[in-house]
């Protein structure tokens, strides 16, 4: 899924300043899995804006709703006739969220409420780990099903660097090297050969790099199914 | 092994089967031409080539290829550093020609140090190709005459290739296909990292023998001349894969703080003595970090004076 951080509430409290009624966009997507924009955290959100406009002297009004997912039209539509009613709207779905209201809604002004970070889980509760870059083009089969791409600080394709230390990546101690898993399973299962050979140079067309993406799937778009 | 790959120094000093003695220079943090030219002023007539850094531990410097011409001017022949972390395939290749265009002949294809570690963490790195993956895009342009897309070079560049090993790094049973990883790709010499840990590094120099990788490339062993036993003390705890035994900082701490400078030394000469009879090691890469000038007496004790004219 796709994992996000909220912002501090100053950094929120600041953007609406000057707003005296606004809205919280929750959504039950990914940020409702990761414990960061869902119902919950809306209203938490909302609770202590109003707390703190409060001790300002300063009252907000907020009013706040959940979409089924703010990265479908089709439920960004579902706020069409209240969107105007305010001043500002604040979006704790991931970054996808803001940008598909943004678009609907030309005349309103859509705040992130929240940092999207990366595409991982949830290693135990409360943690979140990347593990996927979103390159275009998976090889993980090649690595032991582990992708140094997204989780090697030098997205190394032959690893590990001299970085490397007891298991840990150099530059967190809290960052496992990924080299080092790699290397070691195929060690453990006697598959050491698949690591000798230079992996080839990759072409990062596919990625962020060849430009903004787009996926088109002809059968859904002809209507077929 | 039986042509010239280059035609460099350092790899005629290597191929006629003397043991090679390089040195390293940062360098500096600014266009101060003079004080580099004053730090590589006392490696003249003592190394067979000198590594030009580039932006090593990630702190921003003069270009490693702008600081190898410079040192060409003062009579050294550059080993000109690149790292991965900085430039994409097309600047890497555009500085390759540039370098090679303006006489440099030996390249060492590394990673690079993290950003984080630096002195512009924010910056976005790059890594559109590893090290290895760069070891064998300078083969293809000197070897092919190829750029990586398969188009023709109008006069390839002719390097000779090197790359670094860390034995010391994790984990350790996987250094050695490593080290064959890079030899296949096309790495003509190896220079390690500093080695401190003795014991673990002739054990490593014996796997590297057993599966014959020194018949196949040159090895350079590292040492690095300990200026106190704070510096050990600082590189044991804060720069990545560095592997300095308890022993060693002890024996530091054993004499007097005037004399510890000495001590490093001595140790680091006993360790050429002992890489000279060691059976792999085709010599030694000196990085006296900014202690330059006492390159010549360390060459000098170590008798690798006067350097083979080849």
């Amino acid at each position: 899924m796709i994992v996000a951080d909220r912002k501090s509430l100053q950094e929120i409290l600041a953007m609406v300043a000057d707003k005296k009624k606004i809205l919280i966009l929750g959504c039950k997507g990914c940020v409702t899995v990761c414990n960061v924009g869902g119902l919950k955290e809306v209203e938490i959100l909302a609770a202590s804006m109003k707390i703190a406009r409060k001790k300002e002297g300063n009252d907000i009004d907020i009013d706040i709703q959940v979409l089924e997912r703010q990265c479908d039209t089709e439920y960004v539509a579902g706020i069409r006739d209240v969107v105007g009613n305010y001043e500002a709207a604040v979006s704790l779905a991931c970054g996808v969220g803001p940008q598909f209201l943004s678009e609907m809604y030309k005349d309103q002004t859509f705040y992130p409420g929240v940092n999207t970070t990366f595409f991982g889980g949830a290693v135990q509760h409360g943690i979140w780990e990347e593990r996927c870059a979103g390159c275009g083009s998976c090889a993980i089969h090649n690595f032991g099903g582990l992708c140094p791409i997204a989780r090697c600080a030098k997205s190394l394709m032959n690893g590990p660097c001299g970085g490397s230390s007891k298991g840990v990546c150099e530059v967190n101690k809290d960052t496992l090297c990924i080299w080092d898993a790699i290397v070691k399973k195929k060690m453990e299962s006697g598959r050491l050969d698949d690591l000798i050979g230079v992996k080839p140079i990759k072409s990062w067309k596919t990625a962020r790099d060849g430009g903004p993406r787009r996926s088109i799937r002809e059968e859904l778009v002809q209507g077929n199914i | 092994m039986s042509e010239l790959k280059s035609g460099s120094n350092l790899e005629k000093v290597l191929k006629a089967g003397h043991f090679a003695f390089t040195g390293e220079c940062g360098p500096p943090k600014g266009a101060n031409v003079e004080h580099l030219k004053e730090k590589l002023s006392h490696l003249v007539g003592k190394v067979d080539a000198v590594n030009m850094t580039d932006n090593q531990t990630a702190v921003v410097r003069m270009s490693s290829w702008a600081g190898s011409i410079l040192m060409m001017e003062q009579g050294l022949e550059p080993n000109f550093q690149m790292v991965c972390r900085d430039r994409n395939r097309l600047a890497m290749m555009s500085d390759i020609l540039g370098a090679y265009a303006l006489g440099v002949r030996n390249m060492l294809c590394l990673s690079g140090d993290h950003q984080s570690f630096g002195n512009h963490p924010d910056a976005k790195n790059v890594h559109d190709i590893d090290s290895m993956q760069l070891i064998t895009m300078v083969k293809k342009m000197r070897d092919e005459g190829k750029f990586l897309n398969d188009e023709d070079i109008d006069v390839a560049p002719k390097m000779f290739i090197g790359a670094a090993a860390n034995p010391f790094a994790d984990p350790y049973e996987y250094r050695p296909y490593r080290l064959a990883n890079k030899i296949a790709a096309g790495a003509d010499f190896i220079q390690t990292q500093c080695i401190f840990n003795m014991e673990k590094f002739r054990d490593f120099m014996k796997k590297v023998v057993d599966m014959g990788l020194h018949e196949r490339c040159y090895i350079l062993a590292g040492v690095t001349p300990m200026k106190n036993a704070g510096m050990a003390n600082f590189m044991s705890k804060y720069v990545p894969g560095m592997d300095i035994p308890e022993s060693l900082i002890k024996r530091l701490k054993g004499v007097d703080k005037k004399d510890q400078a000495e001590e490093g030394i001595k140790f680091a000469l006993e360790q050429i003595q002992e890489f000279k009879e060691m059976k792999g090691v085709a010599g030694v890469h000196l990085m006296a970090i900014e202690w330059e000038h006492k390159v010549p007496e360390i060459a000098e004790r170590a008798g690798v004076l006067p350097r083979p004219k080849v």
